[in-house]
């Protein structure tokens, strides 16, 4: 999937923008025209912070073709303290130090390089708090 | 609505079937079917494939299967649902039938995984590629973090979850359609290599080929085909968030809990009712979750189920007698038409070394992605 297209649909992703349900209160990030939880239709715009907590992890053993050079590496489900959830690897770190619980931080980083010609396609990944 | 049997049933074995292709399974896993039931024709005919786009670059599955098949000209539908399409097409050829549109349907789903593209990518575009693909997951890996938070809130351990597949296989070794017909040790799960913390190889289903089918016809033209029809009495399909990150608790596979209570429901019965089932168990994991909402165990609690003998051949509630994904073989599509070939096996007291005594009532669930699509189907030998 060409990160170009994600900057031209989903450019809030990149900038960690999210949306607040005016209906349930609810986060949900990327925004949405409907709220998954209420249906609700009005939304306030979110920044999320650039921490989180890690709702539940994996180490990636085998991993897809386009991140074959990085595995091992750990997965995470991470948590904002704004209530939004979004699925990042957790790196900088021993990947098996990654458990549910452990704070993090979000960085703007390279996630892969894409096909054969290598575009580069970037987003977020989170590593341990300090 | 028109009360709904099978009446015939076909299946290739499953496996590395390098020798055939797509539509030669297809064939003969359908035609088997019709001279099952000595059916010279169908009204209609539905194919479960995950995706023949991607694995052998064939779509358009539907007069491609009628036309094999010699029936040019009838109605045929491809039916997509990820690992849950089989299960998919079978209800929907439930529903033509139950609804008077037509007499004689083909519920049929087919895969050809091997020798082809990469599957690892394939079977990830069921997930969600925009939010969580992109990043580097994989399903094992979507899988491991429901294992994980399992882990996390109820306690269950990665020995509860080698148990399953060791039962899976105890029971696959008893079927000749399965891809790996042996056992295996608890020792060799446990020390078998990593795929995705905590879940190992041997937590995980195969890359599999194969085809079935399965004819449905009008309960009151059954004896046309059959002296053993077995009723459909219900049939639930659900649905959730295909991100993992979307679901408040990633242990609580909701859609499985939602279609159960639909089937449930509509066949006016319980958890307790059921004799025998065949359950998703794509992942060890997945089998453990999956027992807790059908209600086979308490939330929390089905991690030690496969330990105990409570869900091997003469426990209290026997699941995946046919060895399930795990040791059977799970080409996507084809899975949810196999689970209920099984338990049309079973209720007809056909499932030879692997019968469960005096089974009567019999469930299917067939999911999709990592539990995004479930779909539960309840019977009754007649």
């Amino acid at each position: 999937m060409p990160s170009p297209r994600y900057t031209r649909e989903i450019p809030s992703r990149y900038r960690l923008e999210a949306a607040r349900c005016n209906g349930c209160e609810g986060v949900v990030f990327p925004p949405r025209r409907i709220c998954p939880d209420c249906r609700g239709t009005e939304f306030d715009p979110v920044n999320l912070s650039r921490k989180g907590r890690v709702v539940t992890s994996t180490v990636i053993h085998v991993p897809p073709a386009d991140f074959l050079m990085e595995a091992p590496y750990a997965m995470a489900v991470i948590e904002t303290p704004e209530g939004a959830r979004l699925m990042t690897q957790v790196v900088d770190c021993d990947p098996s130090s990654v458990v549910p619980g452990t704070e993090v931080s979000l960085e703007f980083r390279l996630i892969r390089r894409e096909d054969h010609g290598g575009i580069l396609c970037y987003g977020h990944k989170a590593v341990p708090a300090t | 609505m028109r009360q709904v049997a099978i009446v015939g049933a076909g299946m290739t074995r499953f496996g590395e079937l390098w020798g055939s292709s797509l539509r030669e399974m297809f064939v003969e896993a359908a035609s088997g079917t019709l001279d099952d039931a000595g059916a010279d024709h169908l009204d209609s005919i539905y194919v479960g494939c995950m995706s023949g786009g991607q694995f052998v670059g064939q779509e358009h599955l539907g007069p491609l299967m009628a036309d094999y098949l010699g029936m040019a000209g009838v109605p045929a539908t491809h039916v997509e649902s990820a690992c849950a399409s089989g299960g998919v097409a079978l209800r929907m050829a439930f529903m033509e039938v139950a609804s008077g549109m037509c007499d004689l349907a083909l519920a049929a789903g087919v895969e050809k995984m091997t020798d082809g593209a990469d599957v690892t990518n394939v079977l990830a575009t069921a997930a969600d590629q925009e939010l969580e693909v992109y990043y580097g997951v994989t399903f094992p890996g979507l899988y491991a973090m429901i294992a994980r938070a399992h882990m996390e809130e109820h306690g269950t351990s990665e020995e509860d979850l080698a148990w399953v597949s060791v039962k899976n296989h105890r029971h696959g070794a008893l079927n000749e359609k399965a891809q790996f017909r042996r056992e295996i040790t608890l020792e060799q799960v446990m020390s078998s290599s990593m795929v995705s913390e905590p879940l190992r190889l041997l937590h995980c289903s195969p890359v599999s080929d194969g085809a079935a089918a399965a004819l449905l016809c009008p309960l009151d033209q059954a004896k046309k085909y059959t002296d053993r029809p077995v009723e459909i009495l219900g049939s639930g399909l659900a649905t959730d968030s295909l991100a993992l990150a979307q679901r408040a608790n990633p242990a609580d596979l909701g859609a499985v809990r939602k279609s159960a209570d639909r089937a449930y429901h509509m066949a006016g019965l319980e958890p307790g009712d059921i004799d025998v089932a065949e359950v998703h168990d794509c992942f060890s994991i997945s089998e453990i979750c999956c027992l807790e909402a059908l209600g086979f165990a308490e939330q929390g609690k089905g991690g030690s189920a496969a330990r105990d003998g409570r869900t091997a051949i003469g426990g209290d509630i026997p699941v995946n007698t046919s060895g399930g994904l795990k040791s059977k073989g799970h080409p996507v599509g084809a899975t949810g038409i196999a689970q209920a070939i099984e338990i049309f096996r079973q209720l007809r007291g056909e499932a030879g070394e692997r019968q469960v005594d005096a089974a009567r009532i019999g469930l299917t669930q067939n999911m999709g992605g990592s539990g995004a699509s479930s779909v539960v189907h309840i019977f009754k030998g007649v």
